[in-house]
């Protein structure tokens, strides 16, 4: 036997038929460069999609810094915003932002449940069961600023001679306490309850299927109605994954910019009444950067942008970590 | 009658009529109660796409598809929204550009490498589901401060940008999802005739689910497509065709030489623009006071919506036919 590497050029050159003594354990190959090349883009592109979540971090909070350090902590709860002054607090944002959010879960919970529930039971016949759950996720696909349209020209002057009547009949009770305008917070607050409502109906829908048959079997042939088993066992069993749909549909409902930003009345003051115009987090960024000029207002919008930024990532993690303990890939979309 | 006969017929009656009434009325009530509520979220849909139809299709015409913005108040010229289209082509354009190598590359990394490194899989999906829920807006915020202001320059860049930061982590999860679906035999059948990992990716697993590759991808583009929000802090808006339209354009109709060539090397600064897009069309012509503004709204609306709602039929439907074969 002689150099191994030398045979070895004569084999792939001159005879195929020594193939036989072709050596497996050669790392000299070309083909093995490919290979570990390969191996490093995939690496670097993956770890290039998780770095962009610590990328956009650390740009926002660099150029948030000037009006961090300018006013600190107290900007949570400042509710001055004067940019001639340059005086900049978050709270009338913060506030309307979290009221809107709060008023479009308490609206798309029960309806988005209500839909899980009834397209994973079987009260209604398959052709039409599977096209009402399609119809539901489709409202996802409609681009928001379609359904900030359709909020300006048709959910407002619906909604106007209702608030009006809630206006005249309860304005003693605080929420109802102003003069309606059109735009305010309860719109805005009933537009993103559309717009999250799938999200709740996809997951809950995905949880309840995911609870095993042998429990509800077991339940009906104690005697249990229908209902009661959904009451007794299907939602307290799918409890955390439904709490999981209802986080992730709240971190939506924070972020969702222009269908707000068309109809929520963008007026800088905190108001208790439901009735009155109010602005949020994303609808301040979408309207005011384009014409920020001073260095200190850029500042505080990007803080705002980092607040809200913060926020949904808190919420979201939580969310995604709640569905995942159920087990179910909707959690996914 | 004995006490036997009175238990009988007490039986009688829980056989024949096993359920309380008030068991019964509770299980129908709640039935009834979920169906109106099902019919009430399924309502705005059909209000959205009524109006739509209503309002956008009568106004739709081909003229409003390939002419400019007209000027507020001038009667005799024709107007449209074809430099919105354009923009928002343009910049899906670049997201996509952006967006594709690296969403597909992370995708066959979660699938592919992750069997391996089960927990750096799974720490990068989580950053990466967690990543598609960043609100849009703030990813615009991002996107403005890196290019914007360091080019300064509102620009169809930074609007692509924006929307291919948007777009990645729907592309990487949905090329995941999809080459999960190929069959593990497939790799073993092609890892046992001597394939190594760069050649069954390549030659056996992508090519089988390219499909569903393509229509995760086209879904990807059809939501970048309808963002409104990025676009406002990167792109703003224009009402005249993207200057990449025009250049090129140029560059057509020019003789090929060095003329040709100094031409070309514009290309980069006509990315450094304000670029009109149909979103931000539709977002500023809603809240203009003029009707004739506010009709164009709806049908850039239903222009949008169309374009959005096919791809996402589309690639619903071929999913769906696809995990149903399996």
């Amino acid at each position: 036997m002689t150099n191994p590497s030398k045979k070895r050029k004569k084999v792939t050159r001159k005879s195929p038929e020594i193939n036989t003594a072709l050596d497996l354990t050669d790392t000299s190959g070309e083909g093995l460069w490919i290979e570990s090349g390969f191996t490093m883009f995939v690496w670097a592109f993956a770890l290039a999609t998780a770095g962009t979540l610590f990328w956009i971090s650390a740009i926002i909070f660099k150029d948030a810094w000037p009006a961090i350090s300018n006013f600190g902590l107290s900007f949570l709860w400042n509710p001055k915003w004067d940019i001639g002054e340059l005086q900049f607090g978050a709270l009338p944002f913060i506030y309307g932002t979290v009221i809107s959010s709060a008023i479009a879960i308490i609206i798309a919970l029960p309806l988005g449940l209500s839909v899980a529930i009834v397209t994973s039971e079987n009260f209604l016949p398959p052709w039409v069961r599977s096209p009402l759950g399609f119809m539901v996720e489709l409202i996802s696909a409609i681009p928001s600023v379609i359904v900030g349209l359709w909020g300006i020209f048709v959910l407002i002057p619906f909604l106007l001679p209702l608030q009006q009547s809630l206006f005249d009949n309860f304005s003693w009770f605080p929420l109802f306490s102003s003069e309606p305008l059109g735009p305010g917070m309860l719109p805005a607050g009933i537009l993103l309850s559309i717009m999250i409502l799938p999200t709740v109906a996809a997951i809950s829908r995905d949880v309840l299927l995911s609870v095993p048959v042998d429990l509800r079997s077991a339940s009906m042939s104690l005697g249990a109605t229908r209902w009661e088993t959904i009451f007794k066992l299907l939602l307290p069993a799918a409890s955390s994954g439904i709490i999981g749909a209802t986080i992730l549909a709240l971190g939506r409902a924070l972020g969702e910019t222009m269908a707000v930003t068309m109809v929520i009345g963008n007026s800088i003051q905190i108001n208790q009444s439901l009735l009155a115009p109010s602005y949020s987090i994303p609808a301040v960024l979408a309207s005011q950067f384009r014409e920020a000029l001073e260095p200190l207002h850029i500042g505080a919008l990007m803080y705002l942008a980092l607040i809200l930024f913060v926020i949904t990532l808190l919420v979201n993690a939580v969310a995604v970590l709640l569905v995942k303990l159920m087990g179910v890939k909707g959690a996914k979309n | 009658m004995t006490q036997a006969q009175k238990s009988n017929t007490i039986l009688d009656a829980e056989i024949y009529n096993p359920l309380s009434l008030s068991r019964t009325l509770f299980s129908r009530g709640m039935t009834l109660i979920a169906c109106f509520l099902t019919a009430l979220a399924v309502l705005p849909l059909f209000a959205i796409l009524y109006k739509i139809l209503g309002e956008g299709l009568t106004h739709l015409s081909w003229e409003v598809l390939v002419s400019l913005p007209a000027p507020v108040g001038v009667e005799d010229q024709p107007n449209g929204f074809a430099n919105a289209i354009l923009g928002t082509a343009l910049m899906v354009g670049i997201a996509t550009l952006i967006s594709v190598p690296i969403g597909v590359m992370t995708g066959i990394f979660l699938s592919e490498f992750g069997r391996e490194n089960k927990a750096m899989a799974n720490s990068i999906r989580f950053i990466t589901v967690i990543l598609s829920s960043v609100p849009s807006i703030v990813v615009g915020v991002f996107s403005y401060a890196l290019i914007v202001v360091t080019t300064k320059a509102f620009s169809s860049l930074a609007g692509g940008f924006a929307l291919g930061i948007i777009m990645l982590p729907v592309v990487a999860l949905t090329t995941e999802q999809a080459l999960k679906l190929v069959p593990t035999s497939y790799r073993l059948a092609s890892a046992g005739l001597g394939g190594g990992r760069f050649q069954t990716i390549f030659r056996i697993i992508i090519p089988s689910a390219l499909p569903t590759i393509t229509t995760g991808i086209l879904l990807a583009a059809s939501r970048a497509a309808g963002e409104t929000a990025p676009l406002i802090v990167t792109a703003l808006s224009s009402q005249f065709w993207p200057p990449l339209v025009d250049k090129l354009g140029e560059i057509m109709q020019s003789p090929i030489g060095a003329e040709t060539i100094s031409k070309l090397k514009e290309i980069p600064e006509t990315l450094l623009t304000p670029t009109p897009s149909m979103s931000v069309l539709i977002y500023s012509y809603a809240s203009s006071p003029y009707k004739e503004q506010n009709e164009l709204a709806w049908t850039a609306a239903s222009v949008l919506l169309g374009m959005v709602l096919i791809a996402s039929v589309a690639s619903r439907t071929v999913t769906r036919k696809r995990l149903q074969n399996r």
